[in-house]
């Protein structure tokens, strides 16, 4: 174990953290924001100029072949620019659906759109209903020849509304809550049948309600195995927990230090605020809720990749955990940073709070602290 | 002591209860109340007149100026009706801060000429202290007033002036000399918001909305009959302001309100067929919470109680407002975790209630502000200073 970047994961860091340098700072980002695709195009091509959109896929596909570590040291740079492009729904979500799934002809066909940046995706899970139950669903799939007709609704579907593509969870056996009888279909957004909703979140990423009206889905565009789509689920969340737990630490250790450096610039009483004992040891607090959470996600990425060394349940215990002391620090990080700034903090002008909005989503995405803590215990404490 | 409520109080609560009842237009709240645009202004102005008619829109204040002579208990109990219907607090500017300054403090021509249309909320107040410079260190302002012949020239800025858009009056502290300490050279004006040479600033927060404002002064001219009480002494009319302000900050009322709006949510909505309020954890988090509140509802009524007898309230006001926001932004941040995915959704071309969960808006909204609530009216880590200070004596 070493906890040093390779030569090539260095170059990797530094290629995303002078992108957002140079090409993402605040305004850049707030011009995006106001575009009417609520992404930038031009930003999404260097992506793939540089290499990023093939780095989690294998290298028969055109993929670089990389680690989850690598996405994770991508994932860090590009939350400090809090990046709006649709990475996680494009890349990881919809992207390392298709990698993990078998369906090798699906594979052929969209893993390369993704890789050369022409393709968007998005992965369509959450229903209105449905909470952080991700089997919790309405949306049917019925068979018709060698179709599934569907229909249903989806909410809060990030990316959905840029996307060329869809993969989405409906159900084809059982009850609505049932974890098995779920299937994974991939459709194209523009097939006869499909309305997206499009709308902006706080983090300033685009969502989309979508909903589906008697679409027809041919039976080849299953991923995984019919009614066992929860498998690939359970398989995709933890890639996706760890490149957003990497994303929220980079964007944690920004706040520090910009709340480090205002508090040494900002007087009042004739003295930086820095100097005042009460805020010392809240800086102090957050810098050990940064480290802490730069451990768990060693923790959580070293346990991702050892499965067969370490048990399947001491490895969902360091991913629950994980989440749980992230989203705690993120919370207390985050929200700590709009209260040194003060009024300033407050204001939509600054950039702290729009930090904070996304380390909100964030914590959201998957689970909050109290749901997987909940899972924790579940595997920790049995009598 | 006596702490039981006797059958003039349970009374006095049927009445308040049944006048909010009929006179409170609770569609038009959930339209505009919440929100800080629109006809939230008429809106809020309407309902402070309904209470003026009544003869109740000012319990704190003393009965000679139009206070309504209520004993503490029943103040107690109108607060806690306003909570369990959720009716919004007045408009503090006036009513509880600018109004008791004048009163105690103004000559008798500033009473006749302020309170009564502060009473009608025929004038709408806001509050000029902040300056970017100048925040949990209020004392070190640097906004100018200087005299010349009938007039003060005030030059200078202001900043976090919530709704300074739509107000007639601000009231202002602004430095009239130069003494070595700080404290000491500050005045306390009322400024006609209409006078030549006072610009208005929007100041969007991160809940996306416009209720803050910066407040520029150029070359204005003010009446040296709107100055309170004497020149460099309004540090002590300010800080007795503070103290006023720091208490209603508590809002226990809108705590209680918005707790009984979590807990109606929550027992509403679903995971995994099963109700969130029925969910071990989150009732830990919620009791949390609530058992604070009660203990903070009677930390109040004991306040007032010793308000009731010596007059200003002293440096508890400090612990109420810790307290009292402390407990605003737990129920917020609640709030925001019941909404889960759907509160980070922001309105515009998206339906209400697209999503299902037509409270999600409103939470994310009431936390992103509601984290204001620790740093305005004097940072909590400056009250803290002041209990460790004036109660605690170290």
């Amino acid at each position: 174990m070493n906890f040093k970047l390779s030569e090539e994961q260095s170059m990797l860091k530094e290629s995303v953290t002078r992108f957002i340098r140079e090409r993402y700072d605040f305004d850049q980002r707030k011009q995006i924001i106001k575009s009417e695709e609520g992404y930038s195009p031009d930003c999404w091509a260097t992506f793939a100029e540089l290499g990023w959109l093939s780095i989690p896929f294998a290298e028969e596909y055109g993929g670089f072949g990389g680690t989850i570590e690598d996405v994770a040291i991508v994932m860090e740079e590009m939350g400090k620019g809090i990046i709006v492009e649709p990475y996680v729904p494009t890349v990881l979500m919809f992207g390392q659906l298709l990698a993990l799934s078998q369906n090798n002809e699906l594979k052929s066909e969209y893993i390369p759109k993704i890789i050369d940046g022409s393709y968007l995706g998005a992965f369509a899970f959450l229903e209105r209903q449905s909470r952080y139950e991700i089997t919790d669903i309405r949306t049917k799939a019925t068979v018709q020849d060698d179709n599934y007709i569907v229909n249903g609704e989806k909410a809060v579907v990030y990316g959905a509304g840029n996307a060329n593509a869809l993969i989405i969870t409906v159900r084809t056996s059982g009850e609505q809550f049932d974890r098995d009888g779920v299937t994974l279909l991939l459709l194209e957004s523009d097939w006869p049948g499909v309305e997206t909703k499009p709308y902006q979140m706080m983090d300033g990423q685009m969502a989309a309600n979508v909903t589906f009206n008697n679409v027809s889905v041919p039976q080849s565009n299953v991923l995984g195995s019919v009614d066992a789509g929860a498998e690939l689920m359970e398989a995709l969340v933890p890639l996706v927990i760890l490149a957003t737990s990497a994303e929220a630490l980079g964007i944690m250790s920004v706040l520090n230090e910009l709340t480090i450096s205002y508090a040494n610039t900002r007087n009042q009483f004739g003295a930086p605020i820095s100097s005042f004992q009460a805020l010392q040891h809240r800086m102090v607090d957050n810098f050990m809720a940064v480290e802490q959470s730069r451990s768990m996600l060693y923790r959580g990425l070293c346990a991702y990749g050892e499965e067969e060394a370490e048990t399947p349940i001491e490895c969902l215990r360091s991913l629950h955990a994980m989440k749980v002391i992230i989203s705690k620090s993120a919370k207390r990080v985050g929200e700590d940073a709009v209260q040194i700034h003060g009024g300033m903090g407050m204001t939509d002008e600054l950039n702290i709070g729009h930090y904070l909005k996304r380390l909100i989503s964030i914590n959201t995405l998957f689970g909050d602290a109290d749901f997987h803590q909940k899972k924790f215990n579940e595997l920790s404490y049995k009598t | 002591m006596d702490v039981k409520f006797t059958n003039d109080d349970l009374a006095f609560r049927d009445e308040v209860r049944t006048f909010f009842e009929e006179q409170f237009d609770f569609d038009l709240a959930k339209r505009v109340l919440n929100d800080k645009s629109g006809d939230y202004k008429s809106a809020i102005v309407a309902w402070q007149k309904k209470l003026y008619e009544k003869g109740w829109i000012a319990p704190g204040w003393p009965v000679e100026y139009g206070g309504t002579g209520w004993t503490i208990t029943q103040r107690y109990i109108f607060e806690c009706e306003k909570g369990r219907l959720g009716i919004p607090d007045a408009v503090p500017f006036g009513l509880k801060m600018v109004g008791p300054v004048i009163y105690t403090f103004g000559n008798e021509q500033q009473k006749e000429k302020f309170l009564p249309r502060i009473l009608s909320s025929d004038d709408w107040w806001c509050q000029g202290y902040s300056e970017p410079g100048a925040g949990s260190d209020l004392a070190s302002l640097q906004t100018s007033a200087e005299l010349e012949g009938e007039n003060y020239i005030v030059n200078g800025q202001k900043v976090w002036t919530t709704f300074a858009q739509f107000a007639d009056w601000i009231f202002c502290l602004v430095r009239t000399s130069k003494e070595i300490r700080k404290q000491q050279g500050i005045s306390f004006l009322l400024i006609d918001m209409e006078s030549p040479g006072v610009s208005v600033k929007p100041i969007i927060t991160i809940d996306g909305k416009h209720s803050l404002n910066e407040v520029l002064f150029e070359n204005v001219k003010v009446p040296i009959e709107n100055l309170i009480g004497e020149q460099d002494k309004g540090w002590t009319y300010a800080k007795a302001l503070l103290i006023h302000e720091r208490a209603g900050i508590a809002e226990v009322a809108d705590s209680r309100s918005n707790l009984n709006s979590l807990k109606l949510h929550a027992a509403a909505e679903i995971s995994g067929g099963v109700p969130i309020l029925a969910d071990p954890v989150f009732q830990m988090r919620l009791s949390d919470v609530e058992t604070e509140l009660m203990a903070l509802e009677y930390t109040e009524l004991r306040a007032l109680a010793s308000m009731a007898e010596g007059g200003m309230p002293g440096p508890e006001s400090s612990f109420l407002k810790i307290k009292g926001t402390e407990i605003r932004q737990a129920i917020s941040e609640l709030a925001l975790q019941l909404v889960a995915y759907y509160g980070g959704s922001l309105e515009g071309n998206l339906d209400p209630g697209a999503l299902g969960h037509d409270f999600a808006s409103k939470a994310r909204v009431d936390y992103m502000y509601g984290r204001a609530a620790s740093i305005y009216g004097g940072s909590n880590e400056v009250q803290r200073n002041v209990i460790a200070k004036m109660v605690l004596g170290v």
